[in-house]
């Protein structure tokens, strides 16, 4: 019924329909691009395994504009002595992980060689554990490779396949800048988006790449460290907390010299940074919602009064007022929702593009999304009702005789 | 029992300063089965007479008994509910929703009655078939010709099933030949023991009737019964109806 009354005035409605769909647009729209966002670096976080948090010389996020860059440039590195040092005095952690970029390059197997663009990454054994990596066939690094300096190396899954297409790569060895490094082992895909970036590396012991590349002065390590379980999370930071600033000598009353971050932490300052974006959204679009209630009080008014022998026949043969009542209240709320789901869809389409630009991956806010369509049907049956009351008490002998 | 029975109607309005009085003490019966034309000019109270016959309105004093309870006196609601169930409206012009099929418009009456769907369509093709629009039945109101489409407002009257017809100038809107159509319709109705009140100021319309009523400044004038004669209608009896309060 409701649909009929749309349908019979389509540029009216339409028209009527655009605030409303201006309004859900733009939240649908920013709040898709914000879970893009999120989603992205959850995924990236979800690159550690549970229960474990970062230690690094640089924050994740940088609240202090340029003097805080050269704040944290002054800092002291984290260092492999840090880490051995962790390691055996945080005896609460589980296990603690060293890893350090040093170097991207191209790396060729006897068949292939690849795109300059793998990375060459030290890890320890720990590291396996802490960032989630398992272990397809052969095995991890193990102890002795550190302590040997060891030339060896683990491939990532897409380094894997592109240097060794007929597979059998256990036992071979890769080259790069000059030096062959033995593959003990390979890793499962991790499934990353956007190319498999995330499976493009190959892990070579921490020490073997600290005496090849250098750099154990102004290389600063990353830090894992992972705990038994979620309760002794914030035991444990404690405990490293306390072990590092004394193996790295920070005086008492000064703060850390390093930044100590977890999923949840990491999360949470996205969080926080974008909620003034979201918060503006929501203003924003509040507005126009108003907006787009009072056009379509306005245009319920018109209608009631065009329709106002329509009333008369209605209660003539029968509608009570509640009839009334709910036949325009549901015609505002149509109108909404019609424009409400024409706003999600566009903003979800207009989100997902934005995402595409900014290479995340495609998300479908759906909670936003029913959020949107129930602020649409609040707003229907708040700016419909007024009209709704109106049409209802006409006198059913006064609205037949309207001409 | 008579199906309506009013008792001392006053209708009055209050227009300014002064009050009008429509109605001044009507008293009227009305039998189960009857086909009654109320007649009288323009301002006589006659449309005042068929508002309150209707439901639409409420007498200032008096009672209005409809099928042996009182009505006179009920809320907006309870109204809404005996028109839906008593009362069938034919008006001048039609009075059907522009933007429904016939269909639709048959079955709104049944939609406030909360009659399901399966059934309301079911009853509103049986009643669009009884005024012999069963082909028309998917036509919008502009698709249809101005007899169709005071069948189609007939269809709908009928479809509850309500005690009374309660017509308000059903011609008045049609040709000649048209407008017999539609009395013959009222006839072939009458016949069939439905109760039909047609409220009108044209003489041939009443005399299809078989007893008219004159409405003259707010009080029954006459109240005659209508001789039939063999092969035309005609002349009235002059005959006194039934005393009301009988």
């Amino acid at each position: 019924m409701a649909m009929v009354a749309l349908a019979a005035h389509k540029l009216r409605s339409a028209l009527t329909l655009v605030g409303v769909t201006v309004g859900v647009f733009s939240i649908i729209l920013v709040m898709t691009v914000m879970r893009g966002l999120q989603q992205n670096i959850e995924s990236e976080l979800s690159g550690l395994g549970a229960n474990t948090f970062t230690i690094e010389k640089w924050p994740a996020i940088n609240f202090e504009g340029p003097s805080g860059w050269e704040r944290f440039r002054r800092r002291k590195n984290l260092s492999y002595q840090h880490w051995q040092a962790l390691r055996e005095q945080a005896t609460r952690a589980r296990s603690v992980a060293a890893e350090a970029p040093f170097a991207m390059g191209e790396v060729a197997s006897r068949f292939e060689r690849s795109n300059p663009d793998v990375a060459v990454n030290g890890v320890t054994p720990e590291t396996f554990l802490a960032r989630n990596w398992l272990v397809e066939a052969g095995r991890a690094l193990l102890p002795g490779d550190l302590d040997g300096s060891r030339n060896v190396c683990v491939l990532g899954n897409t380094i894997m396949k592109k240097l060794f297409p007929q597979g059998g790569a256990l036992r071979e060895t890769v080259k790069f800048s000059g030096v062959n490094y033995q593959i003990v082992g390979y890793l499962e895909p991790k499934g990353g988006f956007g190319g498999q970036a995330q499976d493009n590396f190959i892990l070579i012991p921490i020490t073997t790449g600290l005496n090849r590349f250098g750099g154990a002065q102004w290389r600063s390590l990353t830090l894992y460290v992972q705990t038994h379980n979620q309760d002794e999370m914030e035991d444990t930071v404690e405990q490293v907390r306390g072990v590092l600033r004394k193996v790295r000598k920070v005086p008492p009353g000064e703060v850390d010299d390093f930044e100590i971050s977890s999923n949840d932490s990491l999360i949470q300052q996205f969080r926080d940074l974008t909620l003034a974006v979201r918060v503006g959204v929501a203003v924003v679009s509040s507005i126009a919602l108003l907006a787009a209630g009072i056009g379509i009080m306005n245009i319920m008014l018109v209608s009631v009064t065009e329709r106002t022998r329509e009333i008369g026949i209605r209660r003539a043969i029968g509608a009570k007022k509640r009839n009334i009542l709910t036949q325009f209240i549901m015609e505002a709320v149509v109108i909404c929702e019609v424009g409400g789901l024409i706003g999600v869809i566009l903003g979800v389409a207009g989100g997902n593009a934005g995402a595409y630009y900014l290479k995340l991956p495609p998300v479908f806010p759906v909670d936003w999304a029913i959020i949107g369509l129930a602020i649409c049907s609040v707003v229907g049956i708040v700016f419909g009702t007024y009209p709704a009351i109106k049409a209802a008490n006409l006198d059913p002998v006064e609205s037949l005789r309207y001409e | 029992m008579p199906l309506i029975r009013l008792q001392d109607i006053w209708r009055s309005y209050q227009m300014a300063a002064e009050t009008v009085h429509a109605l001044r003490g009507v008293s009227l019966s009305i039998e189960r089965g009857e086909y009654v034309a109320i007649m009288g000019p323009s301002g006589s109270g006659k449309s005042t007479m068929m508002n309150l016959l209707g439901c639409l309105d409420t007498p200032t004093s008096g009672t209005y008994e409809l099928n042996g309870t009182d009505v006179s006196h009920r809320d907006d609601n309870e109204l809404a509910e005996i028109r839906n169930r008593e009362i069938g409206f034919v008006f001048q012009t039609f009075n059907l929703l522009a933007r429904a099929t016939a269909l639709r418009n048959v079955e709104l009456p049944m939609v406030y009655a909360g009659v399901s769907p399966d059934e309301r369509r079911e009853k509103a093709l049986v009643a669009l078939a009884a005024v012999g629009l069963a082909d028309r039945v998917d036509h919008r109101p502009n698709e249809l010709s101005g007899g169709q489409r005071q069948r189609v407002a007939v269809a709908r009257a009928l479809v509850n099933s309500p005690s009374i017809l309660l017509a308000d100038e059903p011609t008045g809107n049609l040709d000649s030949k048209t407008g017999v159509e539609i009395l013959a319709l009222f006839d072939e109705l009458a016949s069939k023991g439905n109760t039909i009140i047609v409220v009108t100021h044209e003489e041939k319309v009443a005399l299809h009737s078989r007893r008219i009523v004159r409405i003259l400044d707010g009080n029954i004038a006459s109240d005659e019964q209508v001789r039939r004669v063999e092969g035309r209608e005609s002349r009235f009896e002059g005959k006194p109806a039934p005393d009301p309060s009988a």
